[in-house]
C-alpha cells in the first residue's frame, strides 16, 4: 500500500470512530498546514461534509495572510464555522516564560468554548514528531474536566481500539494526524493540490516552517519557494521544524506545562 | 524526485526489554550516530543534563516527560522517526517497567519488528521475558536481540554467548526465532550504527543492518474479505457504508454477505470524494464506502464477506489474554468485548489455565491478576462474526473493556467449538407458522400434565442413560406420557449423517433440542440423556422449547466418571484413540445453574430418580401449571 495512502486511510478511520462514537464534537483549524491536511482528510472521511464545525481560536495576532486565507477557505470549502476570542496575556498564569505565557491564551480561549459549546471531544491536527511530549500522545487522549492532560497515566492504545468510553466530565482530544511527519504533511499537500498559506514559501531568503502567532513565530533562512522545493529541502535539513516557535524553548519544561494545561 | 516515490517506505520497529536495560539510550545513540539528530539538540540535552546534575544521558531524549527525566525511568511509550538509504524508521520506544505494561503493549503493538534489548551485566529478567512472549502474543514477527551494556563485561564474547543461548532457548519454546542476536554497547556506540572494533570475535550484523533486513509487513496474499461496518452514512441521497477493508478485497458488483445479521447485497458503488474516477475496487488497508444495489438494514459492527468465506459466527470462543486490569479476572466476570467495531457483552466462563511468561508453565487459577496472560473461554450475550487468528489476525483479536478502560486484549481460537452459523441461519424465507386447533390446555387437560423437556447433562459415565430409562419407567408407572430421547438411538436415524467435529455435535444436539421440543408441544414428557457440553447448545434447546424446558445437572466428576468408564471410552480417549474426547481432549462446560441438580457421586440410582419424580410432580401437574402459556418462548432462566 502506498505510504499516503496509508497514512490517509488511518486518519479517515480516526475521524469515523470519533464521529461515531463521540456525541458533540468539532475541529481545531489553525489555518496552518497540518490543520488544512486535516479539513482535507475530514471532507474525504465524510464524502465532501464535514459533519461538525471548525473553530478557530483566533488570538488576533495571528498573520495577515493567515486571515485572508481563513475568509476565503470558509467560503470554499464551506465550512461550519467557528471563531473564539482569548483573554489577554495579562490574564494567564505569570509563572511561564513569556512566550508560553502568551501562547497560554490559545488555551484559555478553547476552554471557554468547549465550556460554551459543549464539545464533548475535538480534533487537533498536532502530529508526533514535532516534539517530545507529542511523541507520546494517544489518538483518542482524555482531559480531565479541567482540561489537563495526565501523561503520566494515559489509557493503552492498540489494534486500531481506541478510548471512546469515558466517565462524564472527560473531554477528548482526537489526533488524527499523530503518525504524520512535516514532510508526508507537504508530500500529501502536493498530491491532493490542498491550498495553503503563502507564509510557508520563501521570500527575501526567508519562509515560516510553522506558524503561530505573529510576535512569537520566526521564519527560517530558505529559498524554498514551491512544494517541491520545500521537500526537498525538508529531506536534508537539520533544523528542527518548530525551532521557530519561542514557546518550546523558553525553559526545559515551559512546553510540557502548557501541554498538560491543555495546549494542543 | 517523484514526491509519492514507493521508496518512502516506512518500518515501525518497537524498542523492548526490561527496565534500564537501555532502550532509551540504544534509541539515543542510534539517532545521533545516524545524524538524524536536528542541530542544536545534542546540546540542549547536554546543558539540561548539567542543570540537573547528572551524567550526559542519551534516553533523554525519548524521555521527554519532567517526571520521566527526574525518575530517570521511561514512563510511556514515543515515537521518533529516522531514516537509512533503504527506508525510512519509526522507532517505538516503550517503557520496560513492569508498572507501565499497558504502555509498553501500546507501543509495541504499533511495530512491524521489535528489538528486544538484554543487559549483559543483569542478564536476561522477568521482563525480557514477558515482552518476549507479548510480542508474539500481539502478532509482531521479526524480533532482533541486542545484548547491550557489553562495555560492562569486558566485551566479554563468553557472557555474549550463555545470553544468546539461555534466550534462544526461551524465544524457541514460543516459536519465534530471533533474526540477529547482537553484541552492542549503546552508551559507548560499539555494534549500534557502526561495527565495533571492541568485540572482534563478532562477525554479524550492527543493528542499524539489522532494521534494514527487518521485512515491511505486508499481508499475505488470499486472506477472505473482511470490512467492518464502522458507520452508515445519509449525508445526500447516497446511503453509504462506511468501514476499513481490513483483508481481502472489495469490488464493485460483488454480492457481499453481512454477519452476524446473514443478510445480502450487491455492491452498486464504492464511493470517494475527489476521486479522478470512482474506484472499481478496493484493497486492503483503505478506509472506504459503498452502496449497495438494494437498500437492506445494516449497522455498525457487522462484517462484510463474500459469501463462499464468510467470519465464523458463535457465541463462545477460546481467547488467549493478556490482562491489565486493576481488577483481576474471574471466572463470572463480565466486560464489554471490542472487536474490530463490534461491540458486545461477554462473561468469563472459566479460566483454562494462567500462564507464567518467565518459565512457559501453566496452572489452574480462579483469577488472572494484572499483567498476567491466561487462556480463557469467553461467553457473549449475542452472536459474534469473529476468526481464527491464525487464519485472519486482524479479526481474530479483541480488547476487553471493564467499566471505561481497557483491560485487556486477547486473540481467538475455535479449538473444540463449533461454528455456529450453520445452526442459527434459517435458509428458507416464506414460511408462516400454521395455527393448531387444540390448545396446550386442551392437551394437559386430557394427559394429566403438562408436556416438557427433562433435559440431563453431564459427562460420560455420569450416569444420564441409565437415569433416563429408570426415570421413563417411573413416571410412566405414574400414568404421565413420557418418552426418552437418547444419544445412540438418534445418531442412528435422524443424525446418522453427523460425526464428531465440534460443528456436528452441535448441530445434532440442535435436532435434539427441536425434536424434543415438538415432542413437548405435543404434550409429552421428554427426557433426553446427550453429553451436551456446550452451554450455547443447551441455551438454544431451552429457547426452542421455552419455558417447559428444564436442565438438570447430573453430576459426576471426570474422575469418577474415568473409574467407573462403562464403555471403557476414558480409556481409549486417554491412549489418544478417540479424539476430542469430553472431559479429556474436549471442553465440558457444567451448567451454572441448573433447575435441579443430581448428584450420582452421592446418591444412587433409586434416590437420584426419586428425587426427578418429586421435582416432576410439582411442575408438570396440570392443576399447578395451568398457567404456563404455549406461546412463550423466553429463553432466559
Ligand atoms: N555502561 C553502559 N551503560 C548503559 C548502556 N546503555 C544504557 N546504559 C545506562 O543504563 C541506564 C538505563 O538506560 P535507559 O536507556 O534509560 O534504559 P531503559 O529503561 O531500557 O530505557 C542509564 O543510566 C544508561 O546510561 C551501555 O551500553 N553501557
Ligand atoms: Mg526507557
Amino acid at each position: 500500500m502506498d505510504h499516503l495512502d496509508a497514512l490517509e486511510s488511518q486518519s479517515i478511520y480516526i475521524f469515523r470512530e470519533a464521529f461515531n462514537r463521540i456525541g458533540n464534537i468539532a475541529m481545531l483549524w489553525s489555518l496552518g498546514k497540518d490543520s488544512n491536511v486535516m479539513v482535507w482528510l475530514a471532507r474525504k472521511a465524510f464524502f465532501g461534509n464535514i459533519p461538525f464545525p471548525a473553530v478557530h481560536i483566533d488570538t488576533g495576532k495571528k498573520f495577515k495572510e493567515m486571515y485572508e486565507f481563513r475568509d476565503r477557505y470558509v467560503e470554499e470549502w464551506g465550512l461550519n464555522f467557528v471563531s473564539g476570542d482569548c483573554p489577554p496575556v495579562e490574564d494567564m498564569d505569570e509563572s511561564l516564560p513569556p512566550a508560553a505565557r502568551s501562547a497560554a491564551r490559545k488555551t484559555a480561549g478553547l476552554k471557554t468554548m468547549l465550556e460554551a459549546q459543549k464539545w464533548e471531544g475535538i480534533f487537533a491536527g498536532i502530529r508526533r514528531d514535532e516534539e517530545g511530549t507529542r511523541a507520546k500522545e494517544r489518538y483518542f487522549s482524555p482531559r480531565s474536566g479541567a482540561g489537563v492532560w495526565d501523561s503520566k497515566d494515559q489509557p493503552p492504545e492498540f489494534w486500531g481500539q481506541f478510548n471512546t468510553d469515558f466517565p462524564p466530565n472527560t473531554h477528548l482530544r482526537i489526533h488524527p494526524l499523530l503518525h504524520w511527519t512535516e514532510i508526508d504533511i507537504w508530500r500529501y499537500t502536493q498530491r491532493e493540490g490542498i491550498p495553503t498559506v503563502s507564509l510557508y514559501f520563501s521570500k527575501d531568503g526567508r519562509r515560516y516552517r510553522s506558524l503561530g502567532d505573529e510576535d512569537i513565530t520566526s521564519p527560517v533562512t530558505s529559498d524554498a519557494s514551491t512544494i517541491e522545493e520545500i521537500i526537498t529541502e525538508l529531506e536534508t535539513t537539520k533544523i528542527a521544524e518548530r525551532q521557530g516557535r519561542a514557546m518550546d524553548h523558553e525553559s526545559e519544561d515551559a512546553f510540557e506545562r502548557l501541554r498538560a494545561d491543555g495546549y494542543m | 524526485m517523484d514526491v509519492t516515490d514507493p521508496s518512502a517506505e516506512t518500518l515501525k520497529v518497537a524498542i523492548v526489554g526490561h527496565v534500564d536495560h537501555g532502550k532509551s539510550t540504544l534509541v539515543g545513540r542510534l539517532l545521533h550516530d545516524t545524524g538524524s539528530l536536528p542541530d542544536g539538540k545534542l546540546e540542549s540535552i547536554q546543558a539540561i543534563c548539567e542543570r540537573r546534575g547528572v551524567p550526559f544521558e542519551w534516553a533523554f531524549l525519548m524521555d521527554a516527560l519532567q517526571a520521566e527525566r527526574d525518575q530517570g525511568i521511561t514512563i510511556d511509550t514515543s515515537q521518533i522517526w529516522f531514516s537509512t538509504a533503504r527506508r525510512q524508521y519509526v522507532i517505538i520506544d516503550a517503557p520496560g517497567h513492569k508498572e507501565f505494561l499497558k504502555n509498553m503493549i501500546t507501543g509495541a503493538a504499533a511495530g512491524d519488528a521489535a528489538l528486544l534489548i538484554i543487559d549483559a551485566d543483569e542478564g536476561v529478567k522477568e521482563q525480557s521475558r514477558r515482552h518476549g512472549y507479548l510480542l508474539h502474543l500481539l502478532g509482531v514477527r521479526q524480533v532482533t536481540v541486542a545484548v547491550n551494556k557489553m562495555d560492562l563485561v569486558a566485551y566479554d564474547q563468553g557472557r555474549f554467548e550463555a545470553i544468546e543461548k539461555e534466550y534462544n532457548a526461551y524465544l524457541s519454546e514460543i516459536g519465534v526465532t530471533a533474526t540477529h542476536i547482537i553484541p552492542v554497547s549503546a552508551r559507548e556506540g560499539d555494534n549500534v550504527a557502526t561495527r565495533s572494533s571492541a568485540m572482534e570475535w563478532y562477525d554479524g550484523p550492527t543493528v542499524l543492518d539489522a532494521f534494514d533486513h527487518f521485512q515491511v509487513v505486508t499481508q499475505p496474499e488470499g486472506l477472505p474479505l473482511r470490512m467492518p461496518v464502522q458507520d452508515v452514512y445519509r449525508f445526500d441521497d447516497r446511503r453509504i457504508i462506511a468501514g476499513r477493508i481490513e483483508s481481502g478485497m472489495l469490488r464493485v458488483g460483488d454480492t457481499v454477505l453481512f454477519s452476524p445479521s446473514n443478510k445480502t447485497g450487491k455492491i452498486r458503488s464504492i464511493e470517494a470524494w475527489n476521486a479522478n474516477r470512482p474506484p472499481m475496487e478496493a484493497p486492503a488497508g483503505h478506509s472506504i464506502g459503498f452502496t449497495l444495489e438494494d437498500q437492506i438494514f445494516v449497522e455498525r459492527g457487522e462484517v462484510v464477506s463474500h459469501e463462499a468465506d464468510p467470519p465464523i459466527e458463535t457465541d463462545v470462543f477460546r481467547a488467549r489474554i493478556f490482562w491489565l486490569g486493576e481488577r483481576d479476572l474471574s471466572p463470572g466476570n463480565r466486560y464489554t468485548i471490542k472487536l474490530n467495531t463490534a461491540e458486545a457483552e461477554v462473561r468469563v466462563q472459566s479460566i483454562e489455565h494462567v500462564i507464567d511468561t518467565g518459565d512457559l508453565s501453566t496452572a489452574p487459577s480462579d483469577q488472572v491478576e494484572r499483567n498476567g496472560v491466561a487462556e480463557v473461554v469467553l461467553q457473549s450475550d449475542r452472536m459474534l462474526a469473529i476468526d481464527e487468528f491464525i487464519d485472519v489476525p486482524s479479526s481474530g483479536r479483541f480488547v476487553l473493556l471493564d467499566g471505561y478502560t481497557i483491560a485487556g486484549g486477547g486473540i481467538i481460537s475455535m479449538d473444540g467449538y463449533a461454528d455456529q452459523r450453520q445452526l442459527t441461519t434459517v435458509r428458507a424465507s416464506n414460511i408462516q407458522r400454521v395455527e393448531h386447533a387444540i390448545s396446550a390446555d386442551a392437551r394437559a387437560r386430557r394427559n394429566g400434565h403438562v408436556g416438557g423437556v427433562l433435559w440431563l447433562t453431564g459427562l460420560s459415565g455420569s450416569g444420564k442413560s441409565t437415569l433416563a430409562v429408570a426415570l421413563e419407567r417411573r413416571l410412566f408407572n405414574l400414568g404421565y406420557q413420557v418418552y426418552v430421547l437418547d444419544g445412540d438411538n438418534v445418531r442412528h436415524g435422524l443424525n446418522a449423517d453427523l460425526g464428531f467435529a465440534p460443528e456436528e455435535r452441535a448441530e445434532n444436539i440442535r435436532r435434539v433440542g427441536e425434536v424434543a421440543a415438538l415432542m413437548s408441544r405435543s404434550g409429552l414428557v421428554v427426557i433426553t440423556a446427550f453429553i451436551s457440553p456446550y452451554r450455547s447448545d443447551r441455551d438454544r434447546a431451552r429457547r426452542a422449547t421455552g419455558d417447559r424446558y428444564h436442565e438438570i445437572y447430573v453430576k459426576a466428576d471426570l474422575a469418577t466418571c474415568e473409574t467407573r468408564d462403562p464403555k471403557g471410552l476414558y480409556a481409549k480417549a486417554r491412549a489418544g484413540e478417540i479424539a476430542e474426547f469430553t472431559g479429556i481432549s474436549a471442553p465440558y462446560e457444567a451448567p451454572d445453574q441448573p433447575d435441579l441438580e443430581v448428584d450420582t457421586m452421592v446418591l444412587d440410582v433409586e434416590a437420584s430418580v426419586e428425587s426427578m419424580v418429586e421435582y416432576v410432580r410439582g411442575r408438570f401437574d396440570s392443576g399447578t401449571t395451568s398457567d404456563v402459556t404455549e406461546t412463550s418462548n423466553a429463553g432466559g432462566r
